[in-house]
């Protein structure tokens, strides 16, 4: 396995992440999708740390996972609070920030 | 999967063995029925007839059967030259040259501690079918059961200290959990929440700990190696006293040692099932199971040998004569029996302070049967007395539930140490162990304790007393409470009963050494088989012969606990009424009522005295000085000020400001059209703007 493989699969996860975020009504699925470019990132830091034999990347690594289970917390906790003051969480509706 | 034998014998008479056996190779089995019945429960108990609670009594039933199993596995392969554990290790993670594996270690330790986990669990989930019948979250109940045996057993089987972080936590959360069940009421999940953060204190020093000998060892979480190292001088003094230290900030929140104890008695918000399992039983004597895991350290940091004081020894017997003190001030009964386990982990602790290391697990054993024998009886009374657990509004009841009556009896009893009930051959062992002989005329001991058998004698005296006070309040005397009482169910009995019968006969695995009654191979079984014997990962403590002084003189002591306690009783008028004259006796009563003002000190004094005279002084500081600088300033700024705006302001600078006004809502009229409020928008700004910089960079560079 090349390491150009490895950066490969993590360019689709990335894309695939930016669709869902542009792209999905339901926050729940935006969320997720920030979830999958956050691993699109854990792959690469992983990958081209064992290429340089470095530990740094997968420490790196362990970092942006405790991050991002923090991150999902508080976004699904908004999540929640949206949803029991609208009944529903579709994040085109939550325009109060509306200039 | 392969069983690897660790270190080397140290030369003896006869070289010590490798143990073997299925189950003791196979020992992760053991946790993992447990965390199988947690999923199961979790995703499938509602659904279920029995809602839940099934997958929990068929996993327990099989972890204890298959306990005892590995139990005689144990014993049979333990020879007179000493055995060596049973190591499992598989590889978890590595990176850049560095391995961290996750196992199992099975030795003497891990066989009590399997054995009283599964027993007391097993029967805890027998008897919390009748008991939480109905409740709300019954299946949640049961599933978190599940999770804290699973998680007990896996702290108990590890063999490196990572590993033992992972269950220490797991189970803090189940204990958590549990405590707040009933969460609607704000007192439980406060109680909860105290649980949680009190234990947060002590992991930190577990962290450093853990930490410190990680590097001191060079790099390795193995419990044998650094036991090792400890023990053959590979680390220094200092460093081990300093980790031993941060060590034992841990074992005091987790095992309710002074100063850390004030979560538990709060803790008797649970349900009493619970209270028994985890708060009594099993998951405090955490502390006292991670002491005798890294003894090493502790023998070594401590210069626990040879000595007549140390740090350890002096918490538990703090402990242990504040819990048994704060015991008679008490009129919930669980909260009698929460500082009675207080007083009774400090009695452990205070064991492995002074070299009794054997002494102290025999203790946990005999102590895990009878004190969950008393909570599982408080909670058959208190179904019994309408819900309370107010004493006040018992009495009497002695009649009305015959079978809860006679093995609370036996159980406290067996917690007063009276003979040959099983607490008093623990405790006395205890006793013997500390060395401190003086007039008792007894031999051996690792030091000479003299402070601790006195204030060990001194709690056997209180200990007698207030169960003496607990028994008599709640099933002698008129009733004083509502309704019908009435005996509980077989479900709940038949625990009772089988762990009565427990208390009664457990002090006879360890009779003492010397003692003439018996044939000598009968004496210190416990010990054989326990205590790990010609290994390099276990220091050699000396064992005490104790003499029939210190034994009688004890029942003596235990004796005169209980007979004061039933005077007082008697004359109760007279007393109570010359207590309220006596100052000191009030003075005294109210200490206890507040626990020794130790709440007080957290939340009151420490907070106020840093949050008091702070305030106040800033205020005056405020006040005088900064008030005069400024109302003087302010004067002659309002001169100047009148000057200035009459002519500068009005007419040159508000020209100016009107013109840039008008400038801006123009241009903020245009740029709020990008300004949508929907967040996708916002993001694929974002992500074309990074597109566009990528492309610069990639062109440019």
């Amino acid at each position: 396995m090349t390491v150009t493989q490895f950066v490969i699969a993590s360019a689709v996860l990335f894309s695939i992440g930016v669709y869902g975020v542009l792209v999905r009504r339901s926050a729940v699925m935006v969320l997720m999708s920030v979830e999958l470019i956050l691993n699109s990132v854990n792959i690469n830091l992983v990958a081209f740390g064992a290429l340089h034999d470095n530990i740094a990347g997968e420490v790196f690594a362990l970092f942006v996972i405790t991050v991002a289970a923090a991150e999902v917390g508080v976004g699904l906790a908004l999540v929640l609070l949206i949803f029991r003051n609208r009944k529903n969480i579709n994040i085109h509706e939550v325009d109060l920030m509306k200039g | 999967m392969t069983a690897t034998i660790f270190a080397a014998a140290e030369t003896s008479t006869e070289a010590a063995h490798q143990a073997t056996g299925w189950f003791l190779d196979n020992i992760w089995i053991l946790p993992l029925m447990p965390a199988l019945s947690f999923f199961a429960i979790l995703f499938l108990g509602k659904k279920m007839r029995c809602r839940g609670s099934d997958p929990g009594l068929l996993t327990t039933g099989l972890a204890l059967a298959f306990s005892i199993a590995a139990g005689i596995q144990w014993l049979g392969s333990v020879g007179e030259g000493g055995t060596l554990p049973v190591v499992g290790e598989w590889k978890w993670y590595s990176a850049a040259g560095f391995d961290l594996s996750v196992g199992t270690l099975v030795d003497g330790l891990t066989i009590a501690m399997i054995f009283v986990v599964s027993l007391v669990s097993f029967l805890v989930h027998v008897y919390s079918t009748d008991y939480v019948k109905g409740d709300r979250r019954y299946t949640h109940y049961f599933a978190f059961l599940s999770l804290f045996t699973a998680s007990m057993l896996l702290l108990v089987i590890s063999n490196s200290t990572i590993q033992m972080i992972v269950a220490w936590e797991l189970v803090g959360v189940c204990s958590f959990s549990l405590i707040s069940h009933w969460w609607e009421d704000k007192s439980n999940s406060g109680a909860g929440l105290k649980a949680m953060l009190t234990n947060r204190v002590g992991d930190i020093g577990l962290l450093i700990g853990v930490a410190i000998l990680f590097f001191a060892a060079g790099g390795t979480f193995s419990v044998l190696e650094i036991n090792s190292l400890a023990l053959s001088g590979g680390i220094s003094h200092l460093v081990l006293l300093v980790a031993a230290c941060a060590l034992l900030a841990a074992v005091a929140s987790k095992s309710g040692q002074f100063p850390l104890y004030t979560w538990l008695p709060d803790a008797m918000a649970g349900p009493t099932p619970v209270s028994a399992l985890i708060h009594a039983a099993t998951m405090v004597v955490a502390g006292v199971f991670l002491v005798a895991r890294l003894y090493g350290v502790f023998f070594e940091g401590f210069a626990i040998a040879g000595s007549s004081i140390n740090l350890l020894a002096l918490i538990g017997a703090a402990t242990t004569i504040f819990g048994a003190t704060l015991a008679f001030a008490q009129t919930d009964i669980k909260r009698v029996l929460a500082y009675s386990t207080i007083s009774q982990l400090g009695y452990m602790v205070m064991a492995l302070g002074v070299g009794a290391w054997t002494a102290a697990i025999f203790h946990l054993f005999t102590h895990a049967f009878f004190k969950a024998c008393l909570f599982l009886g408080s909670g058959s009374v208190s179904h019994a007395a309408g819900g309370t657990f107010d004493m006040r509004k018992m009495g009497g009841l002695k009649q009305h539930m015959p079978h809860t009556y006679k093995t609370f009896l036996i159980a406290s009893l067996a917690l007063a140490g009276v003979a040959p009930l099983a607490g008093f051959w623990s405790k006395d062992e205890i006793l013997a162990g500390t060395g401190g002989w003086g007039i008792f005329g007894g031999t051996g001991g690792n030091g000479a304790y003299t402070l601790m058998i006195v204030m060990g004698l001194i709690t056997t005296a209180l200990t007698a007393a207030y169960m003496t006070r607990c028994v008599y309040m709640t099933f002698h005397g008129d009733y004083r409470g509502e309704g019908h009482p009435h005996e509980s169910g077989k479900r709940i009995v038949v625990p009772l009963w089988v762990l009565a019968g427990l208390a009664t006969v457990a002090g006879l695995v360890n009779l003492p050494k010397g003692f003439q009654l018996v044939p000598k191979s009968w004496t210190e079984r416990f010990g054989h088989f326990i205590e790990p014997h010609g290994v390099t990962y276990f220091p050699k403590i000396e064992h005490a012969t104790p003499s029939w002084t210190l034994g009688i003189f004890s029942i003596i002591v235990a004796g005169a606990g209980i007979s004061l306690t039933v005077l007082y009783i008697k004359r109760k008028q007279q007393i109570a009424e010359r207590t309220s004259q006596s100052k000191l006796a009030s003075v005294g009563y109210n200490i206890l009522v507040n626990k020794y003002y130790l709440d007080h000190l957290y939340s009151g004094i420490i907070t106020k005295t840093v949050r008091g005279p702070l305030a106040a002084g800033v205020n005056r500081f405020d006040k005088t000085v900064i008030d005069g600088v400024v109302n003087a300033a302010g004067k002659t700024s309002v001169a100047a000020g009148n000057i200035i705006y009459n002519q500068i302001d009005q007419k040159i600078v508000d020209g100016l400001v009107n013109a840039t006004a008008i400038q801006t809502e123009e241009a903020g009229e245009e740029l709020r059209k990008i300004q949508t409020g929907k967040v996708q928008h916002y993001g694929s700004i974002m992500f074309a703007s990074a597109i566009v910089f990528t492309l610069l960079i990639i062109i440019f560079i």
